[in-house]
């Protein structure tokens, strides 16, 4: 991989994780909102089928973590295991899509 | 302060172990001038490295009761409270015997890390003039008094992880030349700091700023060292 690529790599976990930080304050703060006094599974989705303002939010959610975590392991594969090269690049290429695919199904079952 | 002090020293390989020695306590004693009095009056066949004996010449740094130091400006009250000291070398260095460790790796990465000032003028042109208070030149300044002990290097636990990492030094001496507005290799210094080995590896855990000796702060040029090489990638100037 060459200098650039893994400097741009670097670019975006730094700004995914910006990203992440305020999609999870955001979240949290919904949460603590949503749920005072109680809420059931059934109402939260009466509430969020067809919101296409929070299916825009949690989708940018799902792909800021598909590109983030990807990332951030493979300093942590190199450092803590020695493991370097293209099998482990492509494992976290693999890893990215699987986390991207399994949240975007999330966000389609609650918000579409 | 106690007749004598307990000491604990580094003989022999990586695969060596501690020797214990007794050594009399003194008025203003420094580490190293405790090493010497094992080296002179107790054990001969001790290895160690020191030249300047006041703070310049980087040669006697040791791992001090657990944590890199230069010995030489290093006072055992300072260290040694409890009257015992441990002596051993280096961190992230090969061990050549005892308290001497091989430090070839460490001065080959600063030249890694394109450490050597690269000129355009010669002695027939005048002099470049370089305003001392510029905003690149007090950057440079703040960081240009290393002088190469080794002991960021040792502290550093990124270095540990993955010897192939620069190190702070390297990356440090990088930094001064980034913002040296005389040097003309300022593309290829960038190309060589960057990447998965270099600037962007730092964890920033500040462990070479704690433990500098001349108080300098590797993690703030390598920090500089991340901006100016994310800035190049996205101009596709890497």
């Amino acid at each position: 991989m060459s200098r650039r690529t893994e400097t741009l790599l670097w670019v975006a976990q730094r700004a995914s994780a910006a990203l992440l930080a305020l999609c999870v304050l955001v979240h949290l703060a919904t949460i603590i909102y949503a749920v005072q006094g109680g809420l059931s599974g059934a109402e939260i989705l009466a509430r969020t089928h067809g919101n296409a303002a929070w299916a825009a939010f949690y989708t940018v959610f799902v792909l800021g973590v598909a590109v983030h975590a990807p990332i951030g392991l493979r300093a942590v594969l190199a450092e803590w295991l020695g493991w370097r090269g293209r099998a482990r690049d492509f494992l976290l290429v693999a890893f990215s899509l699987v986390l991207a695919g399994m949240g975007l199904q999330a966000v389609r079952a609650v918000f579409a | 302060m106690s007749a004598t002090l307990h000491v604990r020293v580094w003989r022999g390989g990586a695969d060596g172990a501690f020797r214990d020695y007794e050594v009399p306590r003194r008025e203003s004693q420094t580490v190293l001038d405790v090493v010497t009095h094992i080296q002179r009056a107790l054990d001969p066949t001790l290895a160690y490295r020191y030249a300047c004996r006041v703070g310049m010449c980087g040669s006697c740094a040791m791992t001090v009761n657990g944590a890199p130091r230069w010995t030489c400006r290093t006072h055992v009250d300072k260290v040694a409270k409890d009257g015992s000291l441990s002596v051993a070398p280096l961190r992230n260095l090969p061990v050549i015997r005892d308290l001497v460790t091989d430090m070839r790796e460490f001065f080959d990465k600063w030249a890694r890390a394109r450490g050597q000032f690269q000129g355009s003028r010669t002695r027939a042109d005048d002099f470049e003039r370089i305003p001392p208070a510029s905003d690149a030149r007090r950057r440079a300044d703040a960081a240009i008094e290393c002088i190469g002990c080794g002991v960021c290097y040792a502290a550093c636990d990124v270095v540990a992880a993955n010897p192939s990492y620069l190190g702070p030094a390297a990356l440090n001496r990088a930094w001064t030349l980034a913002n040296d507005a005389r040097d003309r290799a300022q593309a290829e210094r960038l190309r060589a700091v960057a990447g998965d080995d270099a600037s962007l590896a730092c964890h920033t855990h500040m462990s070479c700023t704690e433990r500098c000796p001349k108080a300098l702060s590797p993690t703030a040029g390598i920090a500089g060292l991340k901006r100016a090489v994310a800035l190049a990638a996205l101009r596709g100037e890497l």
